[in-house]
């Protein structure tokens, strides 16, 4: 069984809200001073959902695959760390900002190379977006079958998979080799161990370019999108909260009733 | 040449459901030409005239046993054909459990660009742009689409439907021959519906919400009786629903519920963006929180600076006693 798990490397989305700057010129998020990225967190799912497949049969294989600057090397560390084998980059700055489909065909070009793959696993959606769509996506340009959104992953010859839904779950087989894409109802990706930290430095990272794809720059990248990001910015709050005066708890629970009533909100 | 809107449509209940209507009503709303609509499924067609009468004037009823239970690859086989025949320059779905998970599935069959969870569409220069919240809510990205038909999902209750319209008819193309079997790989082997007591959340025109400050879920009790007292159902954060206190079903944010209702009253909820995300449409939120810097007063009409244990029981005191002078 040889697994792939496609993670990204995003900035550090547990900062407040208030940190949270945008180039609007740029169109990009300025990254928080001092804050390192980090691995996108449904992504360290999808390690974890990797892993406990791996705890179940030892010999399991699996690959750590991102793509992503220099410093995503750092989220295939986390990956390694977490327990996987080997990590592969593709590190070339022609198939950076490109749109989800731009992305899942350089991401399906890879795990075509890497070979052999039974299973893709991926976190639901990338916590900078939020789109959600390139696991599927990666599944289609492979031709194989893809199951979004699982709470668990068992692999039995095919694999089964229960899959949220708005009012409760349904459980899914699909053949082998799939992609599923994980979501945090799975649970918490395991922590790393000290020990575990250094032996993943030692673990073999292979870099890729495009060409080591047989991309062109036509297919990456911006050049290679569908969708154009036309603006980014803010939205602005206008809310003035009014808060509730009194010299007791009971003397503001009674104002603000009195103000729900007021509004007719109750 | 592709010209019009597609809308997936989705059965709820034997019925339309309400987001079809309200994309069907966005998408007239866009006057980017005919608006048609797709309908999936053994009750299909039965359904065409209620498309008509939110705004479809033309209906592809795709009728396959074989899309009884929503897969992947069945109703993306649907979906690209009635794209084949209607030759749409957009097509809507919502942001759903099938919205969600057909959308880039479409995408990458077709190769063209999708974008997710619009809050709002517009048309410009002959194509779709949208504005969707990215970053956890922090941000909103707007785009725009190179290739044709443009592919986006809608944020439920984002778009309003029209006053439907009994008298409206519409032309039923019915799509045979769609799918092979053969080619869904994937099968539904059990459904599960969480246990749904009283009114649904996305339904709701009151949210009780409750967070992590609450400290346990023992401390829901006040919350499901402020809840109960309102005619209105009970939110959580997804810290609240990931430690297991409330069940997965009741959580609202960006993973999951979104919801709008008129009056949301979060307590003990700081508001990562991660949570506003799911409640940020709401009408009118209330915030108790005893930390006066927390993030959920900056969306607030309302608020009190305390703690839940003291403001929330006389609270639920004077709620009573405005109910009783009725």
């Amino acid at each position: 069984m040889h697994i792939v798990v496609c993670v990204k490397q995003v900035p550090d989305w547990d900062i407040p809200p208030s940190s949270f700057k945008v180039d609007e010129a740029a169109k990009k998020v300025v990254p928080p001073q001092g804050v390192a990225p980090v691995v996108s967190q449904f992504d360290a799912i999808a390690v974890e959902a990797a892993m406990r497949v791996k705890d179940v049969k030892p010999d399991t294989k699996v690959t750590i695959l991102s793509l992503g600057p220099a410093s995503a090397r750092d989220a295939i560390k986390h990956g390694l760390a977490m327990g996987g084998d080997e990590g592969v980059l593709i590190d070339d700055a022609s198939t950076l900002d490109g749109d989800s489909l731009a992305t899942a065909k350089t991401l399906a070009a890879a795990i075509n190379k890497i070979g052999g793959v039974d299973m893709v696993l991926c976190g639901r959606q990338a916590v900078d977006w939020d789109m959600g769509v390139t696991g599927t996506m990666i599944a289609g340009i492979l031709g194989w079958p893809v199951v979004t959104i699982a709470k668990s992953v068992t692999v039995n010859g095919s694999v089964t998979v229960e899959r949220v839904l708005s009012d409760g779950y349904e459980t899914v087989e699909a053949s082998l080799p799939a992609v599923v894409t994980v979501s945090n109802e799975l649970g918490e990706p395991r922590y790393p161990k000290l020990q575990q930290i250094m032996m993943a430095a030692r673990k073999q990272v292979q870099v890729w370019t495009a060409a080591d794809l047989s991309l062109d720059g036509a297919q990456v990248g911006q050049a290679g999108s569908q969708l154009t990001l036309d603006r980014l910015y803010q939205p602005v709050s206008e809310t003035q909260v009014e808060l509730m005066e009194g010299d007791t708890p009971e003397e503001q629970a009674q104002n603000l009733a009195r103000k729900l009533r007021e509004a007719k909100l109750i | 040449m592709a010209e019009g809107i597609l809308v997936v449509g989705e059965v709820a209940e034997g019925k339309l459901s309400p987001t079809t209507s309200e994309l069907l009503g966005a998408a007239r709303k866009l006057g980017a030409g005919a608006v048609s609509c797709a309908l999936f499924g053994p009750d299909a067609a039965g359904l065409a005239q209620s498309a008509a009468a939110a705004g479809a004037d033309k209906v592809y009823v795709v009728d396959d046993t074989a899309l009884a239970d929503y897969t992947t690859d069945g109703y993306a086989q649907a979906l690209a054909k009635v794209i084949e025949q209607a030759s749409p320059a957009a097509v809507l779905l919502g942001q759903t459990d099938v919205g969600r998970d057909l959308a880039p599935a479409i995408g990458a069959r077709l190769g063209v660009g999708v974008a997710m969870d619009a809050i709002e569409l517009s048309w410009q220069n002959g194509g779709l742009q949208i504005t969707r919240p990215a970053y956890g809510g922090n941000a909103r990205a707007v785009n725009g689409f190179k290739s044709t038909p443009a592919v986006a999902t809608v944020r439920p209750k984002s778009q309003e439907a029209l006053e439907p319209d009994a008298s409206r008819q519409a032309e039923v193309i019915s799509v045979a021959g769609a799918i092979d079997a053969a080619q869904i790989r994937t099968k539904v082997v059990n459904k599960t519906k969480a246990a749904a007591e009283g009114i649904r959340l996305e339904d709701a025109e009151v949210v009780i919400a409750g967070g992590r400050g609450l400290g346990g879920p023992e401390n829901f009790a006040g919350v499901e009786e402020l809840a109960k007292l309102l005619g209105g159902a009970v939110g959580v954060t997804r810290a609240v629903a990931d430690m297991g206190w409330r069940p997965v079903s009741e959580q609202v944010g960006l993973t999951g519920k979104v919801v709008s209702p008129t009056l949301y009253i979060a307590i003990a909820v700081s508001g990562a963006s991660q949570h506003m995300a799911g409640c940020s449409g709401s009408k009118n939120i209330i915030a108790i929180n005893k930390d006066p810097d927390a993030n959920i007063f900056k969306s607030a009409r309302f608020g009190i600076v305390g703690d839940f244990k003291q403001v929330l029981p006389p609270l639920i005191e004077a709620v009573k006693k405005i109910k009783a002078e009725g």
